[in-house]
């Protein structure tokens, strides 16, 4: 394992003591950022691995919650709808995926970009299962008060989180993630030396919806109410692609911390300018791709203090 | 009679959707970029033709006038300051940065005209002619014949002027254009100008038909993308059939199953359409 995998393991773990800190701001704010860091973890599988461009983490997120939030309003017990929440996605995503991989730049982006408009589509006029464009409510757990439903939904996120670097570790370091690396440099070499690309693509594909479909279930037990317009909202498929781009694509570690930097910029931008907020995200953006295009992580190279290269 | 009321239907906002995909269509085509900002274009041009009739009385028509102009300039500055620093990047980079500029215009848009819907009603109103039953309102046949006839200029552009030889040149393959002494960072802002232009144009037709609001941006959005896969990237009369054909099968598709599942087939159409013909109808493989 490499040192940045170590490091990674460790932030996770560093983070399971914000209860021991935190009122119940802080931990939803903790809530939060395990939900953005399994959404770039998640992405980075398919997105920095694979080096497709994949919009449709709001696809799979808005799938989990709706999964998950049908399933426990008809009564299931939260341990059983979040894990049928995110096989679910995944089983979704692999066989979208087999067809859709087939695609490759742009026509990809605009497929899996489609795929939120198509879901949200059916869950709004899917009436009978979902209450459609008027939203799901999802019943109250027995409550303990706020703080420990608080802490409770923080551990709840932060496992999924937990397994969702676990699986992106073990991906990158088995033959899958080998696989994968090849197919981003050259999908044609790639398939000419005998690898199965479309095995491949479909389950990084399937694996990067999983956890975000789980992350998902677990978002609709937390706020209890969603609707269409909300979960399915392109903003979180953008999201994780911004925080890729701020720690640098393809690193666990960097989308990871990402990830956490992009929830601190939004949160101060909320605060304050909540009329432009997302005006100045857009902005962010652009000066994110105009002048740091590879991200912090690639800030390295040009400390005053290094040496002169070349002299 | 209903048959031939969808197929009137479908052959008015056919065109209309080739008026607002054909400037999306051209800058996919030429640049190679996914433009996410051109429903945006589409709703400013919307406001600016209502400000104008609002505040000054000015007919929409001669509103096409004053917005192309103005768009071509903002699309051209858009372009020449920031999308040419990023040209060359992978389809993520490009996507994501139009994403970007579309989030700093559209919060622009709500935070100086608000989210409220609007509608520019045009006094006295147009009425409309019925041939045979089939009712059809004026002011949307005007804005279809004004789409049409957007099309129509944008498509003798492209044939007739030095600079839309150029575009084309570009689009077909950008180191021989270079090689045979065109500028290719002019044509693309031009090019980018062009579809700003028309964006701009097709929504001063919108804001005659439609509610305007900067929350309708991403619905014009979709149906660019829709019409562009149907009817394949870049040329003029593919972007025509698609439009027509997106309007029948929304069309047939709401009378039978019910509006409510109108979008969802074209989106579910869109997927299809990609994974066995992602060179749409008139589009040639391998010409991407």
């Amino acid at each position: 394992m490499t040192r940045a995998n170590l490091i990674l393991l460790a932030l996770i773990a560093c983070i399971a003591a914000l209860p021991l800190f935190g009122e119940a701001y802080t931990l939803r704010l903790g809530t939060i950022a395990c939900m953005y860091a399994i959404m770039a973890l998640s992405w980075n599988v398919v997105g920095g691995f694979a080096g497709y461009p994949s919009f449709a983490t709001a696809a799979f997120f808005g799938l989990g919650a709706y999964i998950g939030g049908v399933l426990l309003a008809r009564g299931m017990p939260l341990t059983m709808a979040i894990p049928i929440a995110g096989i679910g996605s995944f089983l979704v995503a692999a066989l979208l995926g087999a067809a859709l991989l087939r695609l490759r730049g742009h026509y990809f982006a605009i497929a899996s970009l489609s795929l939120i408009e198509v879901f949200r589509e059916l869950v709004n006029n899917a009436t009978d299962l979902t209450g459609g464009g008027m939203g799901l409510n999802i019943p109250l757990a027995a409550s303990a008060g706020v703080m420990a439903d608080a802490t409770f939904f923080f551990y709840l996120m932060w496992g999924v989180l937990l397994v969702t670097a676990v699986m992106v570790i073990a991906v990158s370091m088995s033959k899958l993630g080998f696989g994968l690396s090849c197919i981003m440099q050259n999908e044609t070499a790639a398939n000419m030396v005998g690898l199965n690309t479309t095995l491949y693509k479909s389950i990084a594909f399937g694996l990067s919806a999983c956890f975000v479909g789980a992350a998902g279930g677990v978002y609709a037990a937390w706020v209890h109410y969603i609707d269409p317009s909300d979960v399915f909202d392109i903003l979180y498929s953008v999201k994780p692609i911004v925080m890729a781009l701020i720690g640098g694509l393809g690193s666990p570690l960097g989308v990871t911390i990402g990830a956490f930097v992009y929830l601190g910029l939004e949160e101060v931008v909320w605060r304050n300018y909540i009329q432009i907020h997302s005006g100045v995200l857009g902005v962010l953006i652009v000066l994110l791709l105009l002048f740091l295009p590879h991200g912090l992580t690639s800030l390295r190279g040009w400390r005053l203090w290094g040496r002169a290269k070349n002299v | 009679m209903l048959a031939a009321q969808i197929l009137i239907n479908a052959l008015v906002l056919g065109c209309l959707y080739a008026c607002i995909a054909i400037g999306f269509s051209l800058v996919w085509g030429v640049l190679n970029v996914i433009n996410l900002i051109h429903g945006s274009f589409i709703v400013l041009g919307a406001y600016l033709a209502w400000g104008l009739y609002q505040g000054l009385h000015i007919s929409p028509w001669y509103s096409l006038a004053v917005a192309a102009p103005l768009f071509f300039v903002f699309g051209y500055v858009i372009q020449r300051l920031i999308l040419n620093r990023v040209i060359t990047a992978p389809v993520l980079v490009t996507l994501t940065l139009t994403f970007g500029l579309d989030l700093i215009l559209n919060n622009a848009m709500i935070y100086y005209f608000k989210a409220d819907y609007r509608k520019l009603t045009l006094t006295p109103p147009m009425g409309s002619v019925s041939i045979f039953d089939v009712v059809v309102p004026v002011d949307r046949l005007i804005a279809t014949v004004a789409a049409l006839a957007l099309t129509f200029v944008l498509y003798l552009i492209l044939r007739r002027l030095r600079v839309g030889r150029a575009i084309v040149a570009v689009r077909l393959d950008r180191d021989a254009a270079v090689l045979m002494g065109v500028n290719v960072n002019s044509i693309y802002a031009i090019a980018f100008g062009l579809g700003a232009a028309l964006a701009g144009c097709a929504g001063v037709l919108m804001a005659l038909i439609f509610p305007i609001s900067p929350l309708t941006s991403t619905a014009y959005l979709g149906k660019a993308f829709v019409v562009c896969v149907l009817g394949g990237l870049g040329s003029v009369s593919g972007a025509l059939a698609g439009g027509i054909l997106l309007a029948l099968i929304e069309g047939v598709g709401s009378a039978m199953i019910g509006p409510a599942h109108a979008t969802t087939l074209s989106f579910v159409l869109l997927i299809v359409f990609l994974i066995l013909r992602p060179q749409g109808l008139l589009g040639r493989k391998g010409f991407e």
